[in-house]
């Protein structure tokens, strides 16, 4: 683009052109960082808002005492209970499931099964919370006419095996291969070098998925709605019968026309975010010191 | 995939029906996963038969829900549930994705680590939380600014007029805007992260500023994967339940304005469940569930697929 054209004009057009481009850069460049900026400001809000509502709520009424009828107050100890055996057993069903799935994907399956388990976790993940409660009603409650809580583990065990599937396998992928033939060639059978060599070796991962799935299962309400069901009275123990969940607390709460209720559903779900953020922050440390390594 | 596979066999009996053991029970496990998924579809079929052999598909078009008539009909919730949804995506993928351009390609690195993780963070605050707030705070807000906002200028447009609740489609949408954010954002920036170097180099060499590296060469080479990551957001967007069905409305009509109250898949089937009747009432909310199922399981087939693409068999979420 050189010869006949006079140098300054050249010049000058490459100038104006330049500094568009300049500008055109400048601008997206800070569009971008208002994007990022916009995507904070949600997440600020909610801590804020639940924080100072959730603290202003919070006393020891609300941890210990069973909830009672409308507007008179109670707390939130039922929900509270029922939210820790319901995640427990749920995590106590999911892990076998998750873990060994994960380890059949990385140690034992072919490429294509592989891509099929991968794939179908992917799109159960994806199937709406709702449904699976919807599910798990057509063969543990319809049944039985009767909401009880241990319909409402299976629900949220279905929502945690393939989150628990997917980190183990995503972590084993992490262990040397080195490792296992060094097993093997010891003469340990295969079983045992999972076992004893890959598993353990990847135990720290395959805990924190599990921690991130409960901190999930915990957090979950729609599966709850139709299976667990939610009640106001405190039952330790007895899955056969409907149980209280402290989302499902907050659900009936925030929709109830007192205020008193309104507040109490504003304490547990401080109490309920507390749970979740700290498993997250803790664990997203973690791994995430671990990736900068 | 560098591992190796396992093959090596125990020689001795009780070893090699240990192994058996094991490699059969983490093959079943596997194989639960998988069957999950198609008996969820299974189920959910088999109880909504009724309805499928009382209205036949003219179930999907009809635009009366009438427990007390017996006439069910999705067509209400399939546009709530379609439009909730699409105002999400519209507003949440160019954030999304301006977003993720920045915290891969523009934020130094100080800067990119807390907020991509001030974002996980943000997928990981309970639906049900996200609702209370959309509730008492959101809504109210929006109410008195935006949705006020609009009305006055806006007004003349027969779909944008009032009256302004809060509750309603629009802070629906909004509400689905914040709980898609963080899918889009995550697995995007996944996609352009696994654009190879190269790429950007090449444009570099010739002088291009970074907005054209991004524009040029980055983009084009993670388009469908950045699509699928919108895709994903849609499907999640469309089967999100808790906090939609708080700020929604609740009201069982196909809504005629922006800020009218009106219902999803998801939160009719939520607040209609627990009261129904065996029966008719609860077969057809079932086969509501069956519409959503087939609709949020299509959009992660296409993401996943289009994501694979790009990026390989990213953790994602």
């Amino acid at each position: 683009m050189a010869s006949a054209t006079p140098a300054v004009r050249t010049g000058r057009l490459t100038g104006t052109r330049a500094s568009r481009r300049t500008w055109t850069d400048r601008i997206m460049r800070s569009v971008a960082a208002l994007a990022a900026v916009a995507c904070v400001v949600p997440l600020a809000a909610v801590l804020i808002f639940v924080t100072i509502n959730g603290l202003a709520a919070l006393n020891l009424d609300l941890l210990t005492r069973p909830s009672r009828a409308q507007g008179i107050g109670g707390g939130a100890e039922a929900a509270i209970l029922g939210t820790i055996q319901m995640v427990a057993l749920a995590t106590l069903i999911a892990i076998p499931f998750g873990v060994l799935a994960g380890v059949y994907v990385n140690e034992f399956s072919s490429r294509r099964s592989a891509r099929g388990v991968r794939f179908a976790a992917d799109v159960l993940v994806g199937v709406p919370s709702i449904l699976i409660g919807v599910f798990v009603f057509t063969f543990l409650v319809l049944p039985f006419k009767q909401y009880n809580a241990f319909a409402g583990s299976v629900a949220l065990a279905v929502i945690m095996i393939p989150v628990i599937m997917r980190t183990t396998e995503e972590i084993l992928k992490l262990v040397p291969g080195t490792l296992r033939e060094a097993s093997l060639a010891l003469g340990i059978p295969a079983w045992r070098t999972v076992l004893s060599v890959v598993i353990r070796t990847g135990l720290p991962g395959i805990l924190t998925g599990i921690m991130l799935a409960v901190a999930r299962a915990a957090g979950e309400t729609a599966p709850l709605l139709f299976t667990a069901l939610g009640s106001r009275l405190v039952n330790v123990g007895d899955f056969s019968r409907p149980m209280d969940a402290l989302p499902l607390f907050i659900y009936t709460n925030a929709r109830q026309p007192y205020e008193l209720q309104n507040q109490q559903a504003w304490g547990a779900a401080f109490l309920l975010l507390l749970f979740v953020l700290t498993v997250n922050v803790l664990v997203r440390a973690r791994t995430a010191g671990r990736r900068a390594q | 995939m560098t591992h190796l596979t396992l093959t090596a066999r125990s020689n001795r009996g009780a070893g090699r029906f240990a192994d058996r053991l094991f490699r059969g029970s983490s093959r079943l496990a596997a194989s639960v996963l998988v069957a999950l998924l198609i008996l969820i579809a299974v189920l959910l079929y088999l109880n909504s038969r009724l309805t499928w052999q009382t209205f036949g598909l003219a179930f999907i078009t009809g635009d009366t829900w009438d427990p007390v008539a017996g006439i069910y009909g999705a067509f209400p919730f399939i546009v709530g549930t379609v439009l909730a949804a699409g105002i999400a995506v519209i507003i949440a993928a160019p954030i999304g994705i301006f977003t993720a351009i920045y915290l891969s390609e523009l934020a130094p690195g100080r800067l990119a680590r807390p907020l991509t993780f001030m974002i996980e963070l943000l997928a990981a605050i309970p639906s049900v939380v996200i609702g209370l707030w959309g509730v008492f705070i959101l809504a109210p807000f929006l109410r008195g600014t935006v949705e006020a906002w609009i009305v006055s200028v806006f007004g003349w447009i027969p779909f944008l007029g009032g009256p302004a609740y809060g509750i309603g489609l629009f802070s629906a949408g909004i509400i689905l805007t914040i709980m898609i954010l963080p899918t889009i954002v995550t697995i995007s920036r996944e996609v352009i992260g696994a654009v190879p170097t190269s790429q950007r180099e090449a444009m570099v060499a010739l002088g291009a500023t970074r907005w054209e590296v991004i524009r040029r060469a980055v983009v084009p080479f993670a388009r469908s994967g950045i699509i699928g990551a919108v895709i994903l957001g849609l499907g999640r967007a469309l089967g999100e339940t808790m906090a939609v069905t708080m700020v929604i409305g609740n009201k069982d009509a196909i809504p005629s304005t922006l800020f009218d109250q009106t219902q999803t898949i998801a939160s009719k089937i939520a607040t209609s469940f627990s009261e129904a009747q065996v029966g008719i009432q609860t077969s057809s909310l079932i086969a509501l569930g069956l519409v959503l199922l087939v609709m949020t399981v299509i959009m992660n087939v296409i993401a996943r697929l289009l994501v694979w693409r790009v990026a390989g068999p990213v953790a994602g979420e």
